[in-house]
């Protein structure tokens, strides 16, 4: 069941026609942000759609280079390519990269771990949170998107959020038009994502025609795994294989790229961009289901945690 | 008064019409609560292929632990805990699916006690306006509501969707009584589209594919008809207005990487209609002058002309003052540019209307002081009727007002031109937005 009775959605002329009108809505987001905020703020992670979201920077300031500063909020336990390539996107696009680390809250008493593997993927809420209070920072740009998750499809593009960082599903402006309202008062600060509208196939599609680099891991590459249920966990320092358990390797790829510890690949032979644009659209799993281990702990995992400030 | 104009129950659906040059259709759903709403997104996303496998085990597991006989796929669309707990939808949400032909962003608008300024809300970015009937009930107050909503908003392709038609044995004549009473309504508010077709969400009849077994009926499906529909694309055909975003200068090393000029002055903004070619002449609004367009750009992309929606960088051949928030106009058809609004505005805000109180309005790029000078009436959008001279407004409240303007808006009127004749009203002690505006 679930068949799809249409061909994907793609490779036509209808199709550059979106990405031009999404690229756009993009572009004129960032310009409002650029022009009425004090001193907003790109979160940089190296993953794909802060990659797009950079790349849509860049193209909002052109002429000019990208006129705010990155952020990364490092958790430690990132792939250590997923840190060159952010640290090699900074000098490309001459960008300032901030980084504030999860070790420095845990060694400064503001996160505390259950115990020392745990993922640390829900704390990087305070250690951003903490990013925001030091640089003074009144806007956030981010490359959320809503086809990801239910209560990120009830967000709105411009969200404001206290000084705790939380958001108030009930208590959102309205946004009416291409009328973004980015008034905030001292000591709030908004989020704010451009590519709201855009869905994990247009990110593929824009990142092929674009011609967007992106970390390897992106791509399909033998990697030593363990299966656990239908979920491919990596075998890593973080993630090592337990007693018993039977290591494979397989030809995988990640569809999306955060803490090593609660993101999995999937099984795949993709290479190249063309080949990802061909299996996400056939696939039948969204992003987070298929490879997000922090998501599944209850329906409303992700609300939970954005109104605890998550990004 | 404009003719009203739709499409009859004997007319043929012209499958050889191309579909617009758009891949992408924002529309939005509205119905009350029992209408079936939730049930007929669930089914359009579920039939294109939409609904992934895992979200597809989730609502399946939830439905049966519930109870249920059938899947329920309000459980796909209401996503937050309180909805869950409560069983209602809070605020719009927005949904994405495609087909081979197009691309679609649903506006999914609750149709609750808050329905006003949520619909306001969806209806803004819409193209186009499913409404929801249930084929027992007929076309009710709610309809009637709705219907005015999206009037009001400029979206002129509705859809008039007669549900549960399966509960009524598909009786052509209970249809054909909907429509007519449909028809009757909308025509007297002005120029519309009205698609009417009878379906059953929960079956899936007449939603993404056509029903052969019902002989009367030889219209599109939901789904043909959502693929062929022209988006909102009048705007192309509209005099050039470009609000200036943001004034871009190159200077003291600042370039991009792969920038050429060491020294560039230009202006970026979207077209919000029209299209600008490279030697236009152009005037800048409020004060007039006038220059030729030199430049047009996309980052590196040199374009010769740049048409609607697209976020342009102009460089114009001489030198003259421009700021954010001014416009860009062709030389012969300007903006008005004016001190004084009338409008149509919905209240959006749990705080009343404060008369003496100094509100901000954000219109394009440019925000401006304004009071209130007059409330001019009330609409009851149960019956349309007017209330002369109201002392406030009052969430889900829409009136006709006339502002005071502490400096020049550059407007034209919203059936003109949606982008340059809309506008936000912000509270600047809460900071929050409170009401929405079509200027007249």
């Amino acid at each position: 069941m679930n068949e799809r009775v249409n061909t994907p959605f793609n490779q036509t002329h209808a199709a550059a026609d979106h990405l031009d009108l999404l690229e756009a809505e993009a572009l004129f987001i960032l310009r409002e942000v650029i022009a009425e905020c004090r001193h907003p703020v790109l979160l940089f992670s190296g993953g794909k759609d802060s990659a797009v979201l950079l790349h849509l920077a860049y193209k909002a300031f052109h002429p000019e280079r990208i006129g705010c500063a990155l952020l990364h909020i490092d958790t430690g336990h990132n792939y250590d390519e997923v840190i060159a390539y952010r640290d090699r996107m900074a000098e490309r696009y001459a960008c300032q990269l901030h980084v504030r680390s999860v070790e420095d809250s845990i060694r400064k008493g503001s996160v505390r771990l259950r115990h020392a593997l745990e993922s640390r993927n829900a704390y990087q809420s305070v250690t951003l949170m903490e990013a925001i209070a030091e640089f003074g920072f009144d806007a956030c740009l981010g490359g959320a998107r809503r086809d990801e998750e239910k209560a990120r499809a009830k967000e709105r593009i411009v969200s404001v959020r206290d000084e705790f960082g939380q958001w108030e599903p009930k208590n959102q402006r309205p946004e009416l038009w291409s009328l973004y309202n980015t008034r905030v008062a001292l000591g709030d600060h908004l989020r704010v994502f451009p590519i709201s509208n855009w869905t994990e196939l247009d990110v593929w599609q824009y990142i092929q025609r674009e011609d967007i680099e992106l970390p390897a891991l992106y791509f399909a590459h033998p990697r030593e795994v363990v299966r656990r249920g239908d979920i491919l966990v990596p075998v890593t320092h973080l993630t090592p294989a337990q007693a018993g358990d039977t290591v494979e390797t397989i030809s995988c790829r990640f569809r999306t790229v955060g803490d090593i510890s609660c993101t999995a690949p999937v099984a795949s032979s993709a290479g190249n961009v063309a080949d990802i644009i061909a299996e996400t659209a056939q696939c039948l799993l969204t992003e987070r289901g298929a490879t997000r281990l922090d998501d599944r702990a209850s329906d409303a995992a992700m609300e939970q945690r954005k109104k605890e400030g998550y990004f | 008064m404009n003719a009203p104009s739709y499409v009859t129950l004997e007319s043929q659906f012209d499958e050889t019409v191309q579909p617009a040059n758009s891949g992408l259709l924002r529309f939005i759903t509205a119905g009350s609560v029992d209408d079936g709403k939730s049930t007929l997104i669930g089914r359009l996303l579920y039939d294109t292929g939409n609904v992934a496998a895992d979200q597809l085990a989730a609502i399946q597991a939830t439905s049966q632990k519930r109870g249920l006989a059938a899947i329920d796929w309000s459980l796909l669309t209401d996503g937050l805990i309180a909805e869950r707990e409560q069983g209602i939808t809070i605020d719009v949400a927005y949904r994405y699916f495609a087909t081979s032909r197009r691309k679609f962003i649903i506006g999914d608008a609750p149709g609750h006690e808050q329905y006003t300024r949520n619909m306001v809300t969806a209806a803004s970015s819409a193209d186009s306006a499913i409404l929801l009937v249930d084929a027992r009930k007929g076309v009710t107050t709610q309809t009637r509501r709705h219907a005015y909503l999206a009037h009001l908003l400029g979206i002129r392709e509705l859809v008039l969707a007669v549900n549960k038609m399966d509960l009524v044995d598909w009786q052509p004549a209970v249809y054909q009584g909907i429509v007519d009473a449909f028809n009757a309504f909308v025509s007297a508010l002005g120029r519309h589209h009205v698609q009417a077709i009878p379906l059953s969400a929960l079956n899936g009849t007449n939603v993404a594919t056509r029903a052969e077994a019902i002989p009367w009926y030889h219209g599109p499906s939901l789904l043909e008809y959502l693929e062929a529909v022209p988006a909102r694309r009048d705007a192309e055909r509209a005099p050039l207005r470009l609000p200036v975003q943001r004034v871009v200068r190159v200077m003291l090393g600042n370039a991009a990487n792969g920038a050429n000029d060491k020294e560039f002055r230009g202006y970026q903004g979207t077209l919000a209609s029209g299209q600008l070619h490279i030697g236009d002449e152009i005037a800048v609004w409020p004060t007039g002058q006038r220059a030729r367009v030199k430049g047009l750009h996309v980052a590196e992309q040199s374009l010769a002309v740049a048409s609607t929606d697209r976020a342009v960088v102009v460089a114009l051949d001489s030198e003259i003052d421009i700021s954010r928030g001014d416009m860009l106009s062709n030389a012969i058809q300007p903006p008005r540019v004016v001190k004084t609004l009338t409008a149509d505005m919905c209240w959006l805000s749990e705080q009343p209307l404060q008369s003496r109180v100094k509100y901000l309005i954000k219109h394009t790029t440019r925000t401006v002081n304004a009071f209130f000078e007059e409330l001019s009436y009330r609409v009851d959008v149960n019956t349309l009727d007017h209330q002369a001279t109201p002392e406030t407004a009052v969430m889900n409240d829409i009136l006709r007002v006339k502002l005071k303007l502490q400096q020049p808006l550059l407007v034209d009127a919203y059936v003109d031109n949606r982008t340059t004749g809309s506008f936000i009203v912000i509270d600047p002690a809460s900071l929050h937005t409170v009401a929405a505006g079509v200027i007249i």
